[in-house]
């Protein structure tokens, strides 16, 4: 092996009774890209956050290029030529890239900036390695994958020896992604260390060197990435043999129950432009796109939180309601993205939450008056039937974890509260299943437990609407898929008409070229 | 030094918060009555006496927690909204005034009507005067999003000025040689006494059953429902249906209302007419009472009777001992800033370095 600039020795944190890192020690060498790999929770981002001085480690040490880092401080961490992009942009929107690139790395003392020089320099970082962009471009101006750029040159141009990527190809497309790639195998030809932290098995076999898998707070296992497979990853990282979800096809496609025709919204960032979409019982119509180009919006139009200026949408046949409760008397079941934010009201008890989209309708309220035990009775059943733990009833939805949280909001929506006395399945099928971002975030175990209940729900009847990031997960699930690009939504075709690279062109905006190929 | 987020509030954070906060108020009023140069133990035990040590001192405390417990309520339910209305200072003088043109003698004689519906009749238009004060910067809140902490704070002092045109034209009370004073209520309009040969009146009750009310309806309703969802957190409330606009605005009636009774009880309970300096700063109070009672209106109760114990004990024992009466200010000052770091301390940890 080559020389080690990075050691970790058994790092140890503790919150409260969570062991996050429990006596971890890992190596990096110079030029290798080391994977860091492990679900939500598994203690990938408290383990950078000590490493970059954002918490204190409870026992341990690290060396860097032989010197020891100081702990809990982030510009002694910098000093020692770690940097690191996080996975939410820390730019400036309103500056140019140079100025954003210079931010901060010049003295407060100096008379003037010194912009002819740090042009040069970014010039010449840039293209060391590969990475164009236009120096005075406004960084609002760009695109996600630009914007990332800006923030590894901002790195390099500190000279840093050693970056730290946090899931970087989430908000990419599959060209973007390999053109990072590339950039990162320059990085390290140049004799630089990257720790690329991910939950993507295939990419970091693709991009790493070596892999290091955290388990709840353990480091399990560490390997060569020539020597191992997904399937050996994925049994690391959750602990147990898993098998990837497989493609289900719709076996019987039923009539209309959801037509957009020419549905635009106000003029904005993240707007619709005239999306006609028509959406079936009995199948998943997947939505693919670089996140803010519309998706968000639809998936918001859908869910009664966003008015239309334009175009017409029909639920069975009749005008969509505005209000979230008729919506969901008419049996629209709705999963925003943001389970913390937009789902659940974190400070109320998982009851409340639990009956909160149907508290207007007359079964659980009478009058002003909220039937407490009947809303309760019906909390308990959701938390039983979509095995919600961590929780009862009264304690509160933020102590629930992410994916207990998720079962909790796809409890609420498919569970109707009629199935309580009533066993007539059909009848309390939703009508249309608005899922954004559905798996989001979630552990293995999570994810395949939401995607067999779309699937279940699929089966019983409901049309479902699949908004998702995830190429894996729009082309597994997805009965038909459709590209969203600048607010346009492209023709719905069979997933299996679709490749990943056609997919790619059309969420860059090539559509037509798609088609043509 | 820097405040990590805990994952649990261990049990004994949660018995110790208080008793700390209890502890380390008395030891920084306890520094400044030294510094006075009183005796410490002496003090308190005045303070105590002065506050709910007699029948006497007991009936004062009440009489001066019930405009608290009102405004308390008021910002009560208008925080639990993330409505920050500082104006209950304001709708109480609405309030006050409304009660007094419904009720006041003008030219001698009271509107003709009886004494039972009238009685009903100014306390509605008291707390439609106080609710209607507030529905103007809640609405531009909800439209516009133009914030309520200034709106509500400068209406105020629209409000006194119009007060004081009031009280110096078309109110003026002609038999008070000059004095700014309103005309005074009509006698059968007044609220009875509680215990005869003090000044604690009825209103006492109203205050307690509104706390209750208010108490049921954030409890048991979907409008508390609402309310709660609204303030925890607005974009999931409106996500699962909540009507944004209209709580907001069922919220500031409600809110204003409450604030304008204070003043219309004020009134009705103890002054029988209203003067530019019927309220030493209530409406401010309110808000350090729903703080102290973490926005719990049976709380707030509570809160009251203790804020209006120190400012009323504090004024008896300055009397016996040379320590001023601002005491009772640093009192409660220091226990709302005590309560609120304890609270903090349960849910964060302090990390050195």
């Amino acid at each position: 092996m080559i020389d080690r600039v990075l050691s970790l020795s058994n790092i140890s944190k503790r919150f409260g009774n969570l062991v996050a890192n429990d006596a971890i020690t890992l190596d990096l060498q110079a030029g290798e890209i080391l994977a860091l790999l492990g679900e939500n929770g598994a203690g990938k981002s408290t383990l950078v956050s000590i490493l970059f001085g954002h918490y204190t480690a409870d026992a341990g040490s690290i060396t860097v290029f032989g010197k020891p880092l100081a702990a809990g401080d982030p510009k002694a961490a910098l000093a020692a030529g770690i940097g690191m992009v996080h996975q939410h942009f820390t730019l400036a929107d309103n500056l140019s890239v140079l100025d954003n690139v210079m931010m901060g790395s010049e003295s407060l003392w100096q008379v003037h900036t010194r912009r002819a020089a740090a042009r040069d320099k970014l010039a010449e970082v840039a293209q060391r390695f590969g990475l164009t962009v236009d120096a005075d471009a406004l960084v609002a101006k760009l695109s996600v994958g630009e914007r990332q750029r800006v923030e590894i040159l901002k790195a390099l141009y500190r000279g840093v020896r050693i970056l730290i990527l946090d899931e970087p190809t989430a908000v990419l497309t599959p060209q973007e992604s390999e053109s990072l790639f590339a950039v990162l195998g320059q990085m390290v030809a140049h004799g630089l260390s990257i720790i690329f932290i991910s939950h993507k098995l295939a990419e970091v076999l693709r991009v790493s060197d070596r892999v290091a898998v955290l388990r709840a707070g353990k480091l399990v296992a560490q390997a060569d990435a020539r020597n191992t497979t997904q399937a050996q990853l994925a049994q690391w990282m959750v602990g147990h043999a898993v098998s990837p979800p497989q493609r289900r096809p719709s076996q019987r496609t039923g009539q209309a129950a959801c037509v957009l025709h020419q549905v635009s919204t106000a003029p904005a960032r993240d707007r619709l432009d005239g999306v006609s979409l028509t959406l079936h019982g009995g199948e998943i119509v997947a939505i693919a796109g670089i996140s803010g180009n519309g998706q968000a919006t639809l998936a918001e139009v859908l869910c009664g939180t966003r008015r239309i200026t334009a175009g017409r949408i029909e639920l069975m046949g009749q005008p969509l309601p505005h209000a979230p409760s008729q919506l969901v008397a008419l049996g629209v079941a709705r999963i925003p993205e943001d389970r913390h934010g937009v789902g659940l009201v974190g400070d109320l008890p998982v009851w409340e939450n639990a009956v909160s989209e149907r508290l207007r309708s007359p079964v659980f309220s009478r009058a002003f008056w909220v039937k407490r035990r009947i809303a309760q009775d019906y909390a308990k059943a959701v938390i039983a039937r979509f095995d919600v733990r961590g929780g009862g009833p009264g304690t509160t939805a933020r102590s629930l974890s992410g994916g207990n949280m998720q079962k909790l909001v796809l409890g609420r929506a498919l569970m109707h509260p009629g199935s309580l006395v009533d066993t007539d399945t059909r009848a309390f099928t939703p009508k249309l299943i608005v899922a954004h971002q559905p798996t989001w975030g979630l552990d293995i175990g999570a994810v395949a437990y939401v995607q067999e209940q779309l699937f279940a729900a699929r089966d019983a009847g409901a049309a479902v609407l699949l908004i998702s990031d995830d190429l894996d997960e729009v082309l597994t699930l997805g009965d038909r898929v459709a590209v969203m690009h600048g607010g346009h939504l492209g023709q719905a075709k069979p997933a299996l008409d679709w490749s990943r690279e056609s997919i790619g062109l059309a969420m860059a905006g090539a559509q037509d070229v798609a088609h043509a190929t | 030094m820097r405040l990590e987020k805990r994952q649990h509030s261990s049990p004994w954070a949660l018995v110790l918060a208080p008793i700390g906060a209890v502890a380390f108020t008395l030891l920084v009023s306890a520094l400044l009555v030294r510094w006075a140069g009183a005796p410490v133990g002496q003090t308190y035990a005045l303070l105590l006496q002065g506050a709910y040590g007699s029948v006497f001192a007991l009936s004062e405390t009440l009489t001066r927690a019930i405009p608290l417990m009102l405004t308390g309520l008021a910002a009560t339910v208008a925080f639990k909204a993330r409505l920050f209305n500082i104006g209950a200072e304001g709708q109480l003088y609405v309030g006050a005034l409304a009660a007094v043109a419904v009720g006041g003698m003008h030219d001698g004689t009271g509107l003709p009507l009886p004494p039972m519906l009238l009685f009903v009749l100014m306390l509605l238009s008291a707390a439609l005067a106080g609710a209607l004060l507030l529905l103007g910067p809640a609405l531009m809140k909800a439209r516009l999003g133009v914030d309520e902490v200034v709106t509500t704070l400068l209406l105020n002092f629209i409000v006194l000025l119009l007060v004081s045109l009031m009280l110096d034209g078309p109110m003026k009370d002609p038999t008070a040689m000059g004095w700014p004073q309103s005309v005074a209520l009509m006698g059968e309009l007044e609220l009875a006494k509680l215990i005869p040969q003090t000044r604690l009146h009825t209103g006492l009750l109203l205050a307690i059953s509104l706390a209750v009310a208010l108490w049921a309806l954030m409890k048991y309703t979907v409008l508390g429902f609402d309310i709660r969802a609204l303030g925890a957190n607005p974009r999931a409330a409106a996500f699962s249906g909540v009507p944004v606009t209209r709580t907001m605005v069922a919220v500031a009636l409600l809110s204003g209302a409450l604030a304008g009774l204070a003043g219309a009880i004020e009134v009705a309970g103890r002054t029988s007419y209203l003067t530019l300096d019927m309220s030493p700063g209530y409406g401010y109070s309110g808000i350090v009472i729903a703080m102290l009672a973490a926005l719990h209106p049976l709380a707030v109760v509570v809160a009251s009777v203790f804020v209006a114990g120190m400012l009323v004990g504090a004024d008896s024992m300055s009397r016996a001992v040379g320590v001023p009466t601002f005491i009772a200010d640093v009192i409660v000052a220091a226990s709302l800033i005590s309560v609120l770091v304890a609270t903090l301390l349960t849910q964060y940890r302090v990390r050195w370095k």
